[in-house]
């Protein structure tokens, strides 16, 4: 019996080793170099110095890195609490069965499926100040044109209507997944307990939705705190930084300045603040909920 | 005045009719039970009542009111739900205050109110609870509760006991006829469930094919079925219905000849029955006893056995292929593929004309 639960062990083990093994090349081994790399002096080309905690010291007193920190934060705040609330309107209109309301979740859904490339290509289109839509709009009504991406007052607004079109989708499916899941019995005592349209959405709805809102905020949170590729074809972080996220600023250090040891060191301080903040949020959220 | 009255009650479904012509009239503080199979409008019925499902025409009063313009809310009538449809993330005592508050009851009343309801169903050391943290049947007691503390003219009950285990169904169904004598309303249970239409209801509504059936009390239901369908719907096991030929006799009841030539005497008045057509005939177990070759009016080869302990259910053959259902002792040696003698006794038998109109025994006098 015991050889042959070692053997089955073994078998069990081939079965999953190549699986293993690509996680392992693939995440766990640059998780781990990076934190490594973080601690060196490093360039793109291998020449390595262990410089110990220097590039986090380096760091704190970076006042380009305390800037792309803040670009990050106002873009999160700017993004995340409108996206969520939009998604959750949209989800709401357009849980229905008919027809016009399959179209319109297609269509509110279509943005998502464009890279970020097309994405930023539309909003120049739109946002430009020479011959843009809403330029041209404003020329019509005599007004000047708005100059949203190079204003350092106006980037980061600019960048977040951007991001808030584009990530629609997703969290919109998520709110109707979760819409979904409330049985109609529900909404039928809620009737018979005299609850109106706003005493049933507060009192019934809003928190049968929690759970999916909790998701919906915690995976923006983590993807607008990385946000990158609209500010790079968009604004290119300018002007000056005003539009510089985290993400981009490691882009820069590693890609344009060689300085790989920094920029990781960067990475690694992104990622302590992502987990952070998240972690942040679902404890709230679970401590609220258990009270 | 009459609780709940509804009057040629219709509804459709695009095509598909799910009511048609649905007339009844409740007394205050009946206890009625729509009973029917799946599919047969009863839940409907339910829904319409309450104001969750519109209807095409007629009309639905209670206590003398039209109400079936009125919002699901206003209309006087709490519901239990056949999943309860608690609110998960509210507590025992917010679930039951919903609807107090939404009504704008003051604190106190609120607080008096949940607090006699809690107390009544044993559910006092609940009241912090959410539903999750309970059991199928300590939420059932909430969902009653909620419906308890509106203190509605009519409760609705939508099979209330069909999501509990057998052992608790009992005992709930045990509380539910305490509860119905504690509070002032009429009430309305749908099932499917007979035993528990016989054992809680002052009347039953059977209802199949969008239609009532019958409506009477359980008894009658049970001992003069209006139709055939009601006759087969009603009792475990069901009735045997047999094509019969009616016999020329001098005496004032009918008496038939089955398929295998056994003759049966009924107490069916001969005068009521229709001249024509095929009639069928209806014979509780009870009716049909397993007995020994000399008190026997037929034989029949036994298919199965079903022992209840106190008494015996023979499902047997006649000899011209008719299934039929016979009782025994129950300590009775019948086995299954052996032959019986079976005795008919025709006292409580019924008749059924083509159109499935029952005709009973005259009542005793």
């Amino acid at each position: 019996m015991s050889i042959g639960g070692r053997r089955a062990q073994l078998e069990g083990l081939a079965f999953v080793a190549p699986f293993l093994l690509l996680y392992a090349v693939i995440l766990i081994y640059p998780l781990v170099a990076g934190v490594v790399i973080s601690f060196h002096r490093a360039d793109l080309f291998g020449a390595r110095t262990f410089v110990g905690l220097e590039n986090y010291g380096r760091l704190i007193g970076d006042p380009v890195f305390h800037q792309a920190l803040i670009n990050t934060f106002k873009l999160t705040i700017l993004i995340v609490p409108p996206l969520t609330a939009i998604t959750l309107v949209l989800a709401l209109a357009l849980n229905k069965r008919s027809r016009s309301a399959a179209f319109f979740r297609g269509l509110f859904f279509s943005s998502s499926v464009l890279s970020v490339t097309i994405v930023t290509l539309i909003w120049r289109f739109i946002l430009t100040p020479d011959a843009g839509l809403v330029a041209e709009v404003l020329e019509a009504v005599g007004r000047e044109p708005i100059p949203f991406l190079s204003d350092p007052d106006l980037t980061i607004p600019a960048l977040a209507v951007t991001t808030v079109w584009w990530s629609l989708g997703l969290p919109m499916m998520l709110f109707l997944a979760g819409l979904q899941q409330i049985p109609e019995e529900i909404y039928e005592a809620a009737a018979l307990d005299r609850a109106g349209r706003w005493t049933t959405f507060w009192r019934v709805t809003l928190p049968s939705l929690r759970r999916t809102m909790l998701l919906v905020i915690m995976l923006q949170t983590a993807a607008q705190l990385q946000l990158f590729g609209q500010a790079q074809l968009l604004t290119a972080g300018g002007p000056s930084g005003a539009s510089r996220p985290v993400v981009l600023l490691i882009y820069e250090m590693s890609f344009a300045r060689w300085e790989l040891g920094y920029a990781t060191a960067a990475a690694e301080v992104l990622f302590m603040l992502v987990l952070t903040v998240t972690l942040i949020q679902y404890m709230t959220a679970s401590r609220r909920w258990e009270g | 005045m009459a609780s709940l009255e509804l009057i040629n009650i219709q509804k459709t479904y695009g095509a598909t009719a799910v009511l048609d012509d649905v007339s009844l009239r409740m007394e205050p503080r009946e206890f009625v039970a729509f009973l029917g199979p799946s599919g047969s409008g009863k839940s409907t019925l339910l829904r319409i009542i309450a104001g969750l499902e519109t209807l095409d025409s007629g009309e639905v009063r209670l206590e003398g009111r039209p109400i079936q313009q009125l919002a699901p809310g206003d209309r006087g009538v709490a519901m239990v739900f056949q999943h309860y449809a608690l609110y998960p993330h509210m507590t025992v005592w917010e679930n039951m205050a919903f609807g107090l508050r939404n009504a704008r009851m003051p604190k106190d009343e609120i607080a008096s109110r949940i607090a006699e309801a809690a107390r009544v169903l044993e559910i006092e050391e609940h009241l912090d609870k959410k539903p999750g943290q309970m059991s199928g049947g300590q939420r059932q007691r909430v969902a009653i509760g909620r419906a308890i503390v509106k203190q509605p003219k009519l409760f609705l009950l939508d099979e209330p006991l069909s999501n509990l285990d057998a052992a608790l169904r009992m005992r709930t169904r045990l509380e539910l006829a305490q509860l119905r004598h504690r509070v002032d309303a009429a009430v309305i249970m749908v099932t499917h469930d007979q035993a528990e239409a016989m054992t809680l209801a002052d009347r039953i509504v059977v209802i199949h094919d969008h239609k009532i059936q019958q409506a009477g009390p359980p008894m009658e239901i049970y001992s003069r079925p209006a139709n055939s369908f009601v006759a087969r719907f009603v009792g475990s096991p069901a009735m045997t219905l047999a094509p019969v030929q009616l016999l020329p006799a001098e005496s004032p009841f009918a008496s038939v000849r089955l398929g295998d030539g056994s003759e049966v005497e009924t107490r069916v008045p001969r005068s009521g029955l229709p001249a024509e057509g095929a009639l069928e005939l209806g014979l509780r177990p009870e009716s049909v006893r397993v007995a020994p070759a000399g008190a026997a009016s037929t034989v029949a080869r036994v298919e199965l056995v079903e022992r209840l302990g106190d008494r015996t259910f023979v499902y047997a053959r006649l000899s011209d292929g008719l299934s039929i259902t016979a009782e025994d002792e129950g300590n009775s040696r019948v086995r299954m593929g052996e032959t019986v003698g079976l005795r008919i006794d025709g006292t409580d038998a019924h008749l059924f004309a083509p159109d499935g109109a029952g005709y009973h025994a005259a009542p005793a006098a």
